[in-house]
């Protein structure tokens, strides 16, 4: 019986979407297959790695893997966002304005805006300006912030069904990209797309945030919500899912204490350090399975340890 | 091959009888076609028809069993390419590999690893169900002599590796009722490896690196040879080939029915370079896509808790959530001043809950309702966490002697239970927790530094 690769036909492609500034532009999406399966079609080329940084120190929040790793960068988000990029290569920096909801120091617009501007005088990579998931107060930072990032194509979010209005006129406006992110649910997510289109939003500025989890704790919701999508952007070529999508799991996965509990807490889990690596990176692989485009890590080590592994699935054999 | 629901329908009895659980012949024909039930569903069938239909009725990969008794892992037998469609059947099965020529002493610790590597998660024992042990001494009497030792001291499932069929013969002689898998039938050792696996009638691997048609027509030549409990290798070593290879045999045997490739696959993960951790995430994507059967060099805890986290993620039905049990946990050390909080028994919404809990450093109880595996608002719309409900629950997990004061703290989406929950169990206060868990760490610290209770 002979033997004949099976290969899928698929009539949809994946947006490409260049975010970035000067020469130091980027691209991400591209693919015409499912991740990485280049004996079928063009596989994707370039799977850009981002570092998260704060607007204020989350030292106490955040686990001792990381803030030992960052230490006194923590109050300089600039000088933070140096770091990851000169040092630990990100390709992205994604800055999240933690500080601005009104329970984790409620700064203004403006203090923010200040913030954005120091954290772009200070790299060459593309950003990610992120809110901090209180839908109102995200909607007015937004409108300050992005009109401070104006013309750098930056990534902005995050739009949700109760304030994508308010995102996708400053993303027009401004030049950038936008995260429309839903719960977890392919149908919300498309939802999203097309009331975001419908307003008037160019659908190629798109990035899909399907809900991010981490590993053991609902992986397999986001894993399959994800695959799906990808499956009927190529299979169905549904111009509403064919967006490429973000995986934001440095967040999750250094709350659980499977990334952070110390070897004397946990005896049983062995070594704290490679443990939470390991945590992350496995999400982070997981979630590119299953068709993600940008991964947004907290862990420098995370994200080498996932270049060497795209460098691999890259590879033509 | 490949008959259509149409074609089976013909072999059927057509009498409509139910026995099967579908209502009509043709229904169950359907989904015979669709390798969703096995023919033995039927009671019925003519030993006729049973000939012919046999051959459809086996899964497009082959069951392939190792080991013995309750520790038997069975590999294969999948029916779909992504998880969202069917719950995948068999998780990835993990090995540790042992080379015969570590000393003794090195040998018995991989051993013991291997026989510690119990851990719990969600009411699930994992473990690393393997050891593959593989010949280096050039030594049949070495390779033989560990093969014995493993055996004596761990019930763990085999993999005798090794081209050289004399090796294996020798560790046969000792090892055989343990029904390991022998790796491996290659293109210069197939018909003496293949006899071999005809005499102890064990399964056999089959290695080809020349590419998946090389691969595949040893495998039919073994298969001809009357071996058919096959586990394939590739020789894929870095993640890109293993993935392309694994995704090519899972497709040209769900999708194309293409038999010489319809078996169970293995790997190396760590053969690919680089340390324990390029291992594990190498590993990771065997999980997600396609491996049955995964040999480690390393196997440190560190690297066995993701790993087995993920296998049981990507393993789970997804038509049917984890639940943990309904119980009064107790989240570090409370005592009967310490708060009491109520959640449901869908396993996401339990751990993360608890790790909310843990994070905010205060003592707690965690009252957990069996919801059938629902989350908070999912179960309260379908009626299954309610005021009658935990009422009850309240009542049955001796609460009331467990804790001294009447504080009951609900998650914050269901608000509205409150009042009845107050109704329910006369002299308890319901407190309306927040609705996120990630806020859960400074409520509970809020509460006790203002000492509410
Ligand atoms: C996945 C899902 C399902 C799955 C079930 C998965 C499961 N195991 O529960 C399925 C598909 C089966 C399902 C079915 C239904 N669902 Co449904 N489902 C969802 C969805 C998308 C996610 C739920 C989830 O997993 N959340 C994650 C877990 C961890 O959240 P959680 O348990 O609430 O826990 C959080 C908090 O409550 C808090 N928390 C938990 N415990 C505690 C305890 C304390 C003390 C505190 C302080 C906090 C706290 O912490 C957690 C994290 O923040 C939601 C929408 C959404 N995004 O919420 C709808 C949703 C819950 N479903 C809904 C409905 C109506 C249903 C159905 C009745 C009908 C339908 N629409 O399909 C059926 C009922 C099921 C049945 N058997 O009859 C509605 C409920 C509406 C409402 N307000 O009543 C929702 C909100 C969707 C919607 N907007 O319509 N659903
Ligand atoms: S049990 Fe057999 S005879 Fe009865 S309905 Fe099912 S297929 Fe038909």
């Amino acid at each position: 019986m002979a033997y004949t690769v099976p290969k899928e036909a698929y009539n949809g492609k994946i947006n490409q979407v260049e975010v970035g500034r000067n020469q130091h532009k980027l691209i991400m999406g591209g693919e015409e297959t499912l991740p990485f399966l280049s004996f079928e079609g063009k596989a994707v080329s370039t799977v850009p790695l981002a570092l998260e940084i704060q607007d204020i120190n989350p030292t106490g929040d955040w686990a001792s893997s990381l803030t030992e790793i960052y230490g006194s960068v923590m109050d300089n988000p600039a000088e933070w966002a140096r770091m990851c990029q000169d040092e630990f290569k990100a390709d992205m920096i994604c800055l999240r304005l933690a500080g601005t909801h009104p329970d984790n120091g409620d700064r203004s617009p403006q203090e923010a805006g200040k913030i954005v501007e120091a954290v772009l005088s200070a790299i060459k990579v593309p950003l990610i300006i992120l809110g901090s998931n209180h839908v109102e107060k995200d909607a007015a930072v937004i409108k300050h912030v992005a009109e401070v990032a104006a013309n750098t194509g930056s990534i902005i979010g995050k739009a949700q069904e109760k304030n994508y209005k308010t995102f996708a006129a400053v993303a027009t406006a401004y030049g950038h990209k936008l995260v429309a992110l839903s719960d977890l649910d392919i149908n919300l997510s498309k939802q999203l797309n097309i009331l975001l289109t419908q307003s008037g939003f160019d659908s190629k500025n798109i990035i899909i945030d399907a809900m991010s989890s981490t590993l053991g704790y609902g992986l397999e919701y986001t894993y399959s919500v994800m695959e799906r999508i990808r499956l009927s952007a190529l299979q169905q070529n549904d111009a509403m899912m064919q967006m490429p999508m973000i995986c934001d799991i440095g967040e999750v996965t250094w709350k659980v204490k499977e990334a952070k509990a110390t070897e004397q807490d946990q005896p049983a889990w062995g070594a704290v350090r490679p443990r939470g690596i390991l945590w992350e990176v496995l999400t982070a692989l997981s979630f590119l399975m299953a068709g993600g485009n940008l991964v947004v890590f907290r862990h420098p080590e995370a994200l080498s340890r996932v270049r060497s592994i795209l460098a691999e699935l890259m590879a033509t054999a | 091959m490949g008959l259509t629901g149409i074609q089976i329908f013909k072999y059927l009895p057509k009498t409509n009888c139910g026995d099967c659980k579908f209502p009509t012949c043709l229904a169950f024909a359907m989904r015979l076609a669709a390798a969703q039930v096995r023919l033995d569903a039927c009671p019925h069938v003519s030993e006729e028809a049973k000939k012919v239909l046999t051959e459809v009725s086996a899964p497009p990969i082959r069951l392939v069993k190792l080991g013995m008794g309750d520790r038997t892992i069975e590999l294969g037998d999948e029916t779909v390419l992504f998880r969202h469609e069917k719950k995948f059947n068999h998780p990835s099965a993990l090995a540790l590999l042992i080379a015969d020529n570590l000393t003794d002493q090195e040998i018995e610790q991989k051993i013991q690893q291997v026989n510690n590597s119990v851990m719990e998660r969600v009411g699930q024992k994992l473990r690393v169900e393997l050891i593959c042990l593989q010949e280096r001494s050039a030594d049949p009497a070495r390779f033989a002599q560990v093969a014995k030792k493993i055996v004596a001291s761990s019930e763990a499932g085999l993999i005798l590796s090794s081209f050289k069929p004399e090796m294996i013969k020798a560790a046969l002689a000792e090892t055989a009722a343990r029904n390991p898998l022998i790796y491996a039938a290659t293109e210069e050792n197939y018909s003496q490896m293949t006899a071999l696996a005809k005499e102890y009638k064990l399964p056999l691997a089959v290695f080809s690196d020349k590419g998946l048609e090389a691969l595949s027509s040893l495998a039919e030549k073994v298969a001809a040879e009357g071996v058919e409990d096959l586990v394939l290798d590739s020789g894929a070593r870095s993640s890109g080939r293993m993935l392309s290879d694994l995704t090519q045999i899972r497709r040209a045997a769900i999708k194309k029915k293409f038999k010489p490739l319809g078996y169970p696959t293995i790997i190396f993960p760590g053969e690919g370079g680089g340390d324990a951790l390029m291992e594990a995430a190498r590993a990771g994507i065997g999980i997600m896509k396609y491996a049955s059967l995964i040999v480690l060099n390393s196997i440190e805890k560190e690297v066995l808790l993701p790993l087995y986290t993920l296998r049981q993620n990507i393993f789970t039905d997804p038509q049917q959530p984890m639940q943990v049990a309904e119980n009064l946990y107790k989240v570090g050390e409370p005592n009967q001043d310490s708060p009491l909080l109520i959640t449901t028994n869908f396993s996401l919404t339990y751990f993360i809950v608890l790790g909310e809990i843990e994070n905010s450093k205060v003592p707690s109880w965690l009252l957990v309702a069996d919801s059938e595996g629902l989350s908070v608002l999912t179960a309260w719309a379908a009626d299954k966490f309610n005021a009658p409900k935990i009422a009850k629950l309240v009542k049955k997990q001796n609460v009331e002697e467990i804790v001294k004061h009447r504080k009951l703290i609900i998650p914050g989406y269901v608000s509205i239970l409150s009042g009845e929950i107050e109704e329910e169990l006369p002299g308890w206060k319901v407190l309306v927790g927040p609705r996120e868990a990630a806020n859960i760490p400074k409520y509970l610290r809020d509460m006790t530094s203002s000492a509410a209770l």
